[in-house]
C-alpha cells in the first residue's frame, strides 16, 4: 500500500498538471495569441517525458539496486523499434513504392516476403506486448547470466555498454530487416489518427504524461515495499544481505527486468513523437547521457530522475540551437560538477537545506536503517 | 591512408605486365628476318612514328649497352636527330654536360640547333618505350630489376615472349632470377600452341608450385589442352585452392595479431590506470586521440622548421606524445580523479564528461575533419613471405607494441617509480609509512598510463583517421581487453588483446566485419559470466577490497 506523501503529490501534480496546461494552451488558444504553445513545443515536451520514463527506469536500478547501467538506451531503442514496426505496417500501401505488405526499405532492398519476425506487428496490441516483452526478455537473459555469476560494479557497467554497442552494430546491418542505417521513418498514423497534426502531438504527449505518472507510482510502490527495502540493502551491502539469507541476484534480476520494460515503454512513446527510429539510438553515449540526467536530478529519489531528464534536455535543446559549440563542454562540465560537487543531485540540495544532518551521518544512518530492515525481515 | 599506396602497387604490376606482353609479341613479330640488318638507331631517327616505335623495340632486344640510355633519352625528350635525311642518320643525346653520340656515348660538339630536331613521341611510341623498358630490365645488371621483369613476364604469360625468355635464360647466372624466368617460360609455354604433352605437364607442375591467385587464373584461362594436361591443371587448381585457403587463414592470423597489437597499445595504459589504480578512465580514448594529434603537430612543426628530418618525425612524436598525454594525465589526476577515489561509478561518469570536453576542445582547435598525418617511406609498402603479403606499417606496429610493452614492464619491474607504484598498489598504508609519497605516486601512475595512451595515439595515427572521434572507436575494445585479461596483470592484457584481435579477424571471413564484431562482443559477455574477474585474476584478499 502506498501512502500519498508530499513528494509524490508534487511530482504527479507537476507532470499531469503541466501536461494538461500545455494541452489547453495548444488546443484552446488562437495561434496568434501570446500564450499559444505551438505543436512542435508540445512534441518536444512529449519527448522529454519519454526521456523521463527512461530516467525513471535507470533510477530504479542505479538508485535503488546500485546497478550502474550504461546500456539502458538499448531497451529504450528496442521498445522504439517494436513501435516503429507497428507504425511501418500502418503505412500500408501509402509508402513510396506502394507495396501493401512490405515497408519501403524492404522493397528497396529487393525483399520478396515479410520476414517472420515482422508478422503480427500490424496489430497494435501485439506491438504493445512486444514493446515490453522484447526488452524484458533480453534483460532477463542478460541479467540472469550477469547477476548469477555475480558480475557487479564497473564490470557490469562495461558489459552493459558492450551489449548496447553490439545491438547498435547489429541494427546497422541491412540484413537484420530493421531498415539498417536509415532505420524507420515516414510514419503516417497511429491507430488511425494521422501523425504530425497538433491534435496527435497533444494526445501523444498526454498519454506519455499519464504513462510517466503511472510508472512513477509503480516505482514508488516497488521502492516503498519490503522488496524495495531489500534492494537498498543489496545496494549498500550485497555480501551482508546474502549472508542474511537473501538471494540478491533474484532481487536484482526482478528490478532489472521491470526497469528494462519501463525503458521499452518510454522508447515506444518516443518514436511516434519524433517520427523516426534508427540504430544511433543504441549508441553507448546515449545511455551514459541518460545516467547523467538521473545524477543531476538526484539518484535514488525517482522524482529527481524526472526532474533531471527534463532539465538537462531543456538545456540541451536550448544550447544546441543557440551555442552548438558549447553543448559538449556544458555536458561534460555537468558530468564533472555533478559527480564531484553534487553527489545527491538537485533534490539533494533541497534535502540538505531541510535537514542539517551531515552527509556522512546520513549515509551511515541509511546503511544501518537498511541493515535493520533486513534484520527485521529475517527475524519477522 | 597508407593502404591506398599498397592498393595502387597491387594493380600497377599486372597493368604493366599486360602492356609489356602485348607489345612484346608485336615487337617480336616485327623483328623477323625481313628487317634483318636494319639499324634500330636509323629507325629511331625517322620522322615516322611507327618506324620510331619499331626502332625502340628492336633496340630493346638487341642487347646493346646503349639501349637503356637512348630509350631513356627518348622518353625524357632529350634525343635529337638530324633535321633532314642523311645516310648515317646521326642521333644525339643532350645531357647535363653537353651532347653525346647516341650510338657510341662519346661526347660530341653541340650540333647547330638549326640542323637538329627533337625526336618526338606519340602513344604507340610511348607504349613501345614502356615495353622496351620491361625487356631492358631483363638485361639490367641489378638483380632486383631482373627479378621484377621476370615476374612481369610471368604475369603476362605471352606465348610470343618465349624467344625473349629463352635468350634471357641462356645468359642468366643468378639462380633466383633463373628460377623466376623458368616459371615465366612455363607459363608462356602453356599459353603457346607448341610444346609436347610431357613438356606441358612439367610446365603445369612448375607453375602450380607458386600457388598464388594469378597462377590460378592463368591455369583457369587455359583452354583446349590435351586430356592428361587438362586433368593435371584441374588437380593443380584444387591444390592451389587448398594452399590459398591455408595462407588466407595465416593472413587473417597476421591481421588479428596486428589488430591485437593496436588493442594492446590502446589497452596497456588502461591496464595501468584501471588495473593498478582501479580508476575507470573513460577519457582514456581521448588520451590516445591527443597522442595522435600531437603526432600531427610534431609533423607540422618539423615540416616547417627542419624538412630534412621529415622521415624521422615519428621518432620525435613518440616522446612528445608521451609527455603531452602524460602531463595532461597528471593534471587530470590532481584536479579531478583524486576527489573520486573509492567511488568507481562516479569516476566513470566524471571521466566520461571529461572525454566530452576534450573531444570538443580538439574539435574547436583543429576542426572536425580528419587531419592528414603522413607515413614515412620506411613504414609503407609490403613484404611477401610465402603466400603472405604483410603490410610494413602493420609490422611496425606489432614491433612497436612489443617495445612499448617491454619498456612498460621494465619500468614497473625494475624502475624506482615502478617499485613505488607496485608498493602503493599492494599496500597503500604500508607504503606511506615507509616514506613513499602516495599522492605523488598516484599522480605519476595516472600520468604513466595516460602517457602510454598518448604513445598508442602515435601508432594509431598511422593506420586510422586522426579525428576528434578517434578515441571513441577504441575505448570499448580497450575495456574489453582489460576485462578479458584480468585486472592488474600486464600479461593478461597481452593475452586479452591478442585473443580479441585474432578471434575478431578469424570470425570476420565467415560472418562479415560487423557480425564478427557482434559475435566477439557476445562471446565476451558470455565469457565474463564464467570468469567475472578475467582470465588472470589477482588472487587473495585484494580481490574483495
Amino acid at each position: 500500500m502506498i501512502y500519498p506523501d508530499r513528494a509524490t503529490t508534487v511530482t504527479l501534480g507537476c507532470v499531469l498538471g503541466g501536461a494538461a496546461i500545455l494541452a489547453v494552451l495548444n488546443q484552446l488558444t488562437p495561434a496568434a495569441s501570446a500564450v499559444h504553445v505551438p505543436g512542435f513545443a508540445v512534441s518536444l515536451v512529449g519527448k522529454y517525458l519519454c526521456y523521463a520514463i527512461l530516467a525513471l527506469a535507470i533510477d530504479l536500478v542505479w538508485g535503488y539496486a546500485g546497478i550502474l547501467t550504461l546500456g539502458h538506451a538499448a531497451f529504450f531503442a528496442l521498445g522504439g523499434y517494436a513501435m516503429g514496426m507497428y507504425l511501418m505496417r500502418e503505412i500500408g500501401a501509402r509508402g513510396v513504392y506502394g507495396n501493401p505488405t512490405l515497408p519501403d526499405f524492404m522493397v528497396f532492398l529487393g525483399w520478396k516476403h515479410l520476414p517472420w519476425y515482422w508478422h503480427g506487428f500490424s496489430h497494435f496490441g501485439f506491438a504493445l506486448t512486444m514493446v515490453v516483452l522484447v526488452p524484458g526478455v533480453l534483460a532477463a537473459v542478460f541479467g540472469w547470466f550477469a547477476f548469477r555469476s555475480r558480475v557487479s560494479g564497473v564490470y557490469l557497467s562495461i558489459i552493459t555498454q558492450a551489449l548496447t554497442y553490439a545491438l547498435m552494430l547489429a541494427f546497422f546491418r541491412n540484413e537484420m530487416g530493421f531498415g539498417g542505417n536509415n532505420g524507420m521513418t515516414d510514419f503516417k498514423d497511429i491507430l488511425g489518427v494521422p501523425l504530425g497534426r497538433d491534435s496527435a502531438s497533444v494526445g501523444l504527449m498526454l498519454v506519455t504524461a499519464v504513462v510517466l505518472s503511472a510508472a512513477f507510482l509503480l516505482a514508488r510502490a516497488i521502492t516503498g515495499s519490503r522488496f524495495g527495502k531489500v534492494l537498498v540493502a543489496v545496494r549498500d551491502a550485497e555480501a551482508r544481505t546474502r549472508f542474511l539469507g537473501y538471494r540478491p541476484e533474484s532481487y536484482k534480476l526482478t528490478v532489472w527486468v521491470i526497469s528494462a520494460m519501463l525503458a521499452g515503454l518510454g522508447g515506444a512513446l518516443y518514436v511516434p513523437q519524433v517520427g523516426i527510429i534508427n540504430p544511433s539510438e543504441f549508441a553507448p553515449a546515449n545511455s551514459i547521457e541518460a545516467v547523467i540526467w538521473v545524477a543531476v536530478g538526484g539518484r535514488g529519489t525517482l522524482a529527481g530522475a524526472i526532474l533531471g531528464a527534463v532539465l538537462v534536455n531543456l538545456g540541451k535543446t536550448w544550447l544546441t540551437s543557440a551555442l552548438p559549440e558549447i553543448w559538449l563542454f556544458a555536458m561534460g562540465g555537468l558530468f564533472i560538477l555533478v559527480t564531484v560537487f553534487l553527489p545527491h543531485g538537485i533534490l539533494g540540495l533541497f534535502a540538505a537545506r531541510r535537514s542539517s544532518t551531515a552527509p556522512e551521518r546520513e549515509s551511515a544512518a541509511a546503511e544501518s536503517a537498511a541493515a535493520e530492515t533486513v534484520a527485521r525481515e529475517v527475524t519477522g | 591512408m597508407p593502404g591506398g599506396g599498397t592498393g595502387w602497387r597491387r594493380w600497377r604490376l599486372p597493368l604493366r605486365a599486360v602492356m609489356l606482353g602485348a607489345v612484346l609479341s608485336l615487337m617480336l613479330a616485327m623483328s623477323g628476318p625481313a628487317r634483318a640488318g636494319s639499324d634500330p638507331f636509323s629507325d629511331m631517327a625517322s620522322t615516322n612514328f611507327d618506324m620510331v616505335a619499331r626502332g625502340v623495340s628492336a633496340l630493346a632486344v638487341s642487347g646493346s649497352p646503349r639501349a637503356a640510355p637512348v630509350i631513356d633519352a627518348l622518353r625524357d625528350s632529350r634525343l635529337f636527330a638530324w633535321r633532314w635525311p642523311r645516310p648515317d642518320s646521326p642521333l644525339y643525346i643532350r645531357t647535363a654536360k653537353g651532347f653525346v653520340d647516341a650510338r657510341t656515348g662519346a661526347p660530341v660538339a653541340a650540333p647547330p640547333p638549326v640542323n637538329v630536331r627533337l625526336v618526338i613521341v606519340n602513344d604507340s611510341v610511348r607504349s613501345a618505350i614502356a615495353a622496351a623498358e620491361g625487356a631492358l630490365d631483363l638485361t639490367s645488371p641489378k638483380k632486383k630489376v631482373r627479378l621484377d621483369a621476370a615476374e612481369e613476364l610471368y604475369q603476362s604469360a605471352e606465348a610470343g615472349a618465349l624467344p625473349l625468355i629463352e635468350q634471357a635464360l641462356a645468359r642468366e647466372r643468378d639462380p633466383a632470377v633463373a628460377g623466376m624466368l623458368r616459371e615465366a617460360h612455363a607459363a608462356a609455354l602453356l599459353k603457346s600452341s607448341s610444346g609436347s604433352v610431357s613438356a606441358r605437364l612439367a610446365a603445369v607442375h612448375q607453375v602450380a608450385a607458386r600457388a598464388d591467385l594469378s597462377t590460378r587464373s592463368l591455369l583457369e584461362s587455359l583452354q583446349g589442352q590435351p586430356p592428361p594436361v587438362a586433368a593435371a591443371i584441374q588437380e593443380a587448381i584444387r591444390e592451389i585452392d587448398r594452399r590459398l585457403q591455408l595462407w588466407g587463414v595465416l593472413e587473417n592470423v597476421y591481421y588479428g595479431i596486428s589488430l591485437g597489437a593496436v588493442l594492446l597499445l590502446a589497452a596497456a595504459g588502461l591496464a595501468i590506470t584501471f588495473g593498478v589504480m582501479g580508476v575507470i578512465n573513460m577519457a582514456h580514448g581521448e588520451m590516445v586521440m591527443i597522442g595522435a594529434y600531437t603526432t600531427f603537430v610534431v609533423q607540422q612543426l618539423i615540416a616547417a622548421s627542419a624538412p630534412a628530418l621529415t622521415d624521422l618525425g615519428l621518432l620525435f612524436a613518440v616522446p612528445a606524445a608521451f609527455l603531452v598525454a602524460g602531463m595532461l594525465g597528471v593534471v587530470i589526476e590532481r584536479t579531478l580523479i583524486r576527489f573520486l577515489y573509492g567511488r568507481p561509478l562516479e569516476t566513470l561518469l566524471a571521466t566520461w564528461g571529461l572525454s566530452l570536453i576534450l573531444q570538443q576542445a580538439v574539435r574547436s582547435i583543429f576542426g572536425p575533419t580528419n587531419q592528414d598525418v603522413s607515413s614515412p617511406p620506411w613504414m609503407s609498402g609490403a613484404v611477401s613471405l610465402g603466400g603472405l603479403t604483410l603490410t610494413v606499417n602493420r609490422l611496425w606496429i606489432i614491433v612497436f607494441a612489443a617495445l612499448v610493452l617491454g619498456a612498460l614492464m621494465g619500468v614497473l619491474r625494475w624502475g624506482g617509480l615502478g617499485r613505488s607504484i607496485r608498493a602503493v598498489m599492494q599496500n597503500r598504508r604500508m607504503a606511506a609509512v615507509m616514506g613513499i609519497r602516495t599522492p605523488l605516486i598516484d599522480a605519476l601512475t595516472f600520468g604513466l598510463g595516460s602517457g602510454i595512451a598518448g604513445i598508442a595515439g602515435v601508432a594509431l595515427s598511422q593506420i586510422d583517421n586522426v579525428s576528434p572521434n578517434l578515441g571513441q572507436n577504441y575505448i570499448i575494445d580497450s575495456f574489453m581487453v582489460v576485462v578479458l585479461g584480468g585486472v592488474g596483470n600486464l600479461w593478461g592484457t597481452v593475452f586479452g588483446a591478442m585473443s580479441l584481435g585474432v578471434v575478431d579477424k578469424l570470425v570476420e571471413p565467415f560472418a562479415g566485419a560487423v557480425l564478427g564484431k557482434i559475435l566477439v562482443l557476445v562471446l565476451l559477455i558470455l565469457f565474463i559470466q564464467r570468469r567475472p574477474r578475467g582470465l588472470f585474476p589477482l588472487k587473495g584478499r585484494v580481490v574483495e577490497a
